[in-house]
């Protein structure tokens, strides 16, 4: 148990190094801005007037280590700052943006892992036959296919063409929350289908890792079921890789969540930074990237944590 | 661990393995016929990508428009020809600038030990940054320009090789004619570039495909985005983009420049498995 505890204060350690340098590498991204954030962000119809103070707010006529000490303190007290165009605090607008995101990011994983899995676990065990060589075709070309272009074509059919699911839009919060996630069907299928492919392929390669080791065939020996052996024995050995890509899926998902939420004119986190790109609102791109990064972080760090549970013998 | 089988293998070995690959020559045959589509350009479209033809607009494929039109009339199989320049040109930039900061900062944490923590605690925090996110906030500082995107996906995807790199570092680090060449006094860089760098080649010409592939895909969201590269040339991304709007009518505005990028990008996973079957003759089996 001590080291349970000691593995968990070396990985909160790890991470919180991570977090520092996450909201240092944000901070320089908008500082590399050539010229003046100010008068980027405001175009070229603005006074000096216009400029001089929104410098002022942004707090750019500081030092850039007084910036930089400001900028992290905000932070800590949950403050990311003003958009300039929302005319509201990032974290206001991130938070009325986030349900979407939230339930895209997580129906896409559990459609991603509901492929992946028994494809994946199948196509090892019946390796080389048609099957298999059919599964890998598929995620190799699944794999190359641009999520928003999945979305484009199932919006197409199913959307235009069968009517069974709306094309765009998520409805307001008085819209029922059951038609809000209706909305997300084939949002989240494209983002889901598209990354099956990496967790499958996964899978697969760590099924077939352990479907030849010694303990699977004293298993076998034994006359234990085929299943038993599968599912019990090579499966609970295989997670530790399959934990891993999934955990690293998410990261892509929310990638692709930029994406597709424009493509489906969905109101979330994506779309908030590809709209405040184009307006240049460095604030709110500042504010996502942060969030979205940290959220990653911990994310990793559950996934760390899951090793324990999974295999007893990781003790980082 | 793909490092340990990077001996150099006799040419005509290589080609008879190639050759072999069935997967692997159908991504190097896409591969090439990309490629050559997009520097002979001028010569393989039929019609000039931006000559406008608004009678013609909107026709579906046929035997003067292979891809059909679209709503000005433009060819959109000249188009999809020309997008490819764009899109190889920003994902080749690409893949030059992350192998140059990837193996710079690989090779520093995996060889010098006192930089590897720092170096390696960066790259986790560049790598916390989704992909897409991270490539459109720099070039939301930057400006979007075709080097502002091909900088800023350089910089995403820089990560990923220096892990490859590092990864392969230390274990050559710990090999006895590395070992011997520190005992023997040769000088660090001499090391570096005659026994870490020539031994790393093999790895790296793998990682550097997929980040290919993956730069292409990149490039591809960032421009249907409209945050990407901002030419008066088409991209495929661009074509995807503004042909949305005519989707119900004209499917084909979408589907050939969909398909280009999921031929380019398959190709060259392809190519990025066989290669890596080839150095690392172990994983084959597993995949």
């Amino acid at each position: 148990m001590a080291r349970i505890v000691q593995a968990l204060l070396k990985r909160l350690g790890g991470m919180a190094i991570v977090l520092a340098l996450v909201v240092t590498v944000v901070f320089i991204i908008v500082r590399v801005t050539p010229g003046d954030p100010a008068a980027v962000m405001l175009g070229s119809d603005a006074t000096p007037e216009d400029i001089a103070q929104l410098r002022t707010k942004m707090g750019l006529d500081a030092p850039l280590l007084m910036q930089y000490g400001q900028f992290v303190l905000g932070i800590l007290q949950g403050d990311l700052g003003q958009s300039i165009f929302l005319n509201q605090p990032v974290t206001t607008a991130l938070a009325a943006r986030a349900e979407p995101t939230f339930f895209l990011t997580l129906f896409s994983i559990l459609i991603a892992v509901a492929i992946a899995l028994p494809v994946g676990i199948l196509s090892a065990v019946k390796r080389g036959t048609i099957f298999d060589q059919i599964v890998v075709t598929l995620t190799m070309v699944a794999a190359s296919v641009p999520s928003f272009w999945l979305g484009l074509i199932l919006i197409q059919v199913f959307a235009v063409g069968q009517g069974w699911f709306p094309a765009s839009g998520y409805g307001g919060p008085e819209t029922p929350f059951l038609e809000r996630l209706h909305h997300l069907v084939l949002p989240a299928v494209a983002l889901g289908v598209v990354n099956s492919a990496l967790i499958t392929r996964f899978t697969r390669a760590a099924m077939l890792d352990v479907l030849g080791d010694d303990y699977v065939r004293t298993a076998r020996a034994k006359g234990a079921g085929e299943g038993r052996v599968i599912l019990k024995h090579a499966l609970k050995n295989a997670m530790i890789p399959i934990i891993t890509v999934i955990g690293l899926s998410i990261a892509m998902l929310v990638a692709g969540a930029v994406v597709t939420e424009t493509v489906f004119g969905l109101p979330g986190v994506g779309n908030l930074v590809v709209s405040a790109v184009l307006r240049r609102d460095y604030p709110v791109i500042q504010g996502a990237l942060l969030v979205v990064a940290a959220i990653y972080v911990l994310i990793n760090f559950i996934v760390d944590m899951l090793y324990i549970l999974v295999d007893p013998r990781v003790r980082l | 661990m793909t490092t340990m089988a990077s001996v150099s293998m006799p040419f005509a070995s290589g080609l008879r393995r190639l050759f072999g690959n069935r997967a692997m020559l159908f991504g190097a045959i896409i591969l090439a016929i990309v490629i050559l589509a997009a520097l002979l350009a001028p010569w393989v479209a039929p019609y000039a990508p931006n000559k406008l033809s608004i009678i013609n607009k909107l026709k579906p494929p046929s035997m003067t428009n292979f891809f059909g039109t679209d709503e000005f009339g433009r060819d959109i199989f000249s188009r999809a020809i020309f997008a490819g320049r764009i899109s190889l040109l920003v994902s080749l930039g690409v893949v030059v600038i992350s192998t140059v900061l990837g193996v710079i900062l690989g090779v520093a944490a995996g060889f010098f030990r006192s930089l590897d923590a720092p170096i390696s605690r960066l790259l986790d925090a560049m790598m916390s940054f989704p992909d897409i996110l991270l490539a459109i906030a720099l070039v939301a500082a930057l400006g979007p320009s075709l080097t502002t995107v091909i900088l800023a996906l350089g910089i995403t995807y820089a990560p990923r090789l220096a892990r490859i790199v590092r990864g392969s570092t230390l274990v050559l680090r710990e090999l006895p004619y590395i070992e011997a060449a520190v005992a023997m006094g040769l000088p660090t860089w001499q090391i570096l570039a005659r026994h870490v760098l020539l031994n790393l080649a093999s790895p790296i010409l793998v990682q550097a495909t997929f980040v290919f592939a993956s730069a292409m895909l990149a490039e591809a969201s960032l421009s249907f985005l409209g945050v990407g590269v901002s030419t008066d040339m088409p991209t495929w991304g661009t074509m995807l983009a503004s042909g949305r709007e005519y989707m119900n009518n004209a499917p084909w505005l979408m589907v050939f420049p969909g398909l280009a990028i999921v031929f380019s990008v398959l190709s060259l996973q392809l190519l990025g498995d066989g290669l890596r079957d080839l150095v690392d003759p172990r994983l084959a089996k597993e995949s």
